[in-house]
């Protein structure tokens, strides 16, 4: 396991943009990772999305996660493209309201260029990231792991883990009765997959 | 053995163990993990008859809840 630093990229807005048009994201899970990480990215200029839950809003989720009260009982998927849609109407998004299986992985993804693994259980997270090794080892996937409780900042870092699996977060503070995911840490972490999505997609 | 265990080198008394014998072995009570041999893959299905020898190098990641 190796730390992962890149320099910052520097380029002008309009190449940025004009690069990011082209580019397409795919985001397993839109929870408290998936939903702020899309957001960061739609705003950076992303062009296309791929994003995958088949879960609703519920109150619950209002504490970190980019929906809002009015929101509650739509499915995420059509939630989070009405909120990108208020940041830019062109974007293309292709949402799935269903629970993915190791079989849909190729289906679903196989067009991304990067893969930003958002799930909010570690059972779920182990399938994607096993089923991207195997059947998509060319696109990398960006895996949110350790982002429970509150401070803790310096604990969060970057790891490449294999060729194409870089994990971000703290790999330890699990969500339990007394750590509770909470905004800021969750959407920081949020913000590291989509900002090294980024630096992965301008290289 | 000797292995090369998450960048560590580390002594493993036993001449050959499957992945599931090393987790056991090591006493990695996580449930859920990705593992490499080699920089392979070894998914969860395959740990009992893929085989750890020495001078392997093993990587585990532990993958946790929260998101």
């Amino acid at each position: 396991m190796n730390s992962y630093n890149v320099d910052c990229i520097k380029m002008t807005q309009n190449e940025l943009r004009k690069k990011l048009k082209e580019k397409t994201v795919g985001i397993a899970g839109c929870g408290g990772l998936g939903s702020n990480a899309a957001i960061a990215l739609s705003r950076s200029g992303v062009g296309s999305f791929v994003i995958v839950d088949f879960d609703r809003v519920e109150e619950s989720n209002l504490n970190r996660q980019y929906y809002f009260r009015e929101q509650i009982g739509k499915k995420k998927v059509e939630a989070l493209s009405i909120n990108i849609f208020k940041i830019d109407r062109s974007i293309n998004i292709e949402a799935h309201a269903i629970k993915m299986k190791p079989h849909d992985v190729k289906t679903l993804f196989g067009k991304c260029d990067i893969i930003l693994e958002a799930f909010d259980v570690a059972d779920a997270k182990m399938m994607l990231v096993e089923s991207v090794m195997e059947q998509l080892p060319q696109i990398p996937i960006i895996v949110g792991n350790g982002m429970a409780g509150i401070g803790g900042f310096e604990l969060l870092k970057i790891i490449k883990w294999a060729e194409n699996v870089y994990v971000c977060g703290d790999g330890i503070s699990e969500v339990s009765e007394n750590l509770h995911p909470l905004a800021p840490r969750v959407a920081i972490v949020a913000n590291m997959q989509a900002n090294l999505a980024l630096e992965l997609l301008l290289k | 053995m000797i292995i090369n265990l998450n960048n560590r080198i580390e002594e493993v008394v036993a001449d050959e163990l499957t992945v599931n014998g090393l987790i056991k072995y090591k006493n990695f009570t996580f449930r859920l993990l990705v593992t490499k041999v080699n920089g392979k893959l070894v998914k969860t299905v395959d740990r009992d008859q893929v085989f750890v020898n020495d001078g392997d190098t093993v990587e585990v990641l532990h993958l946790i809840s929260g998101g």
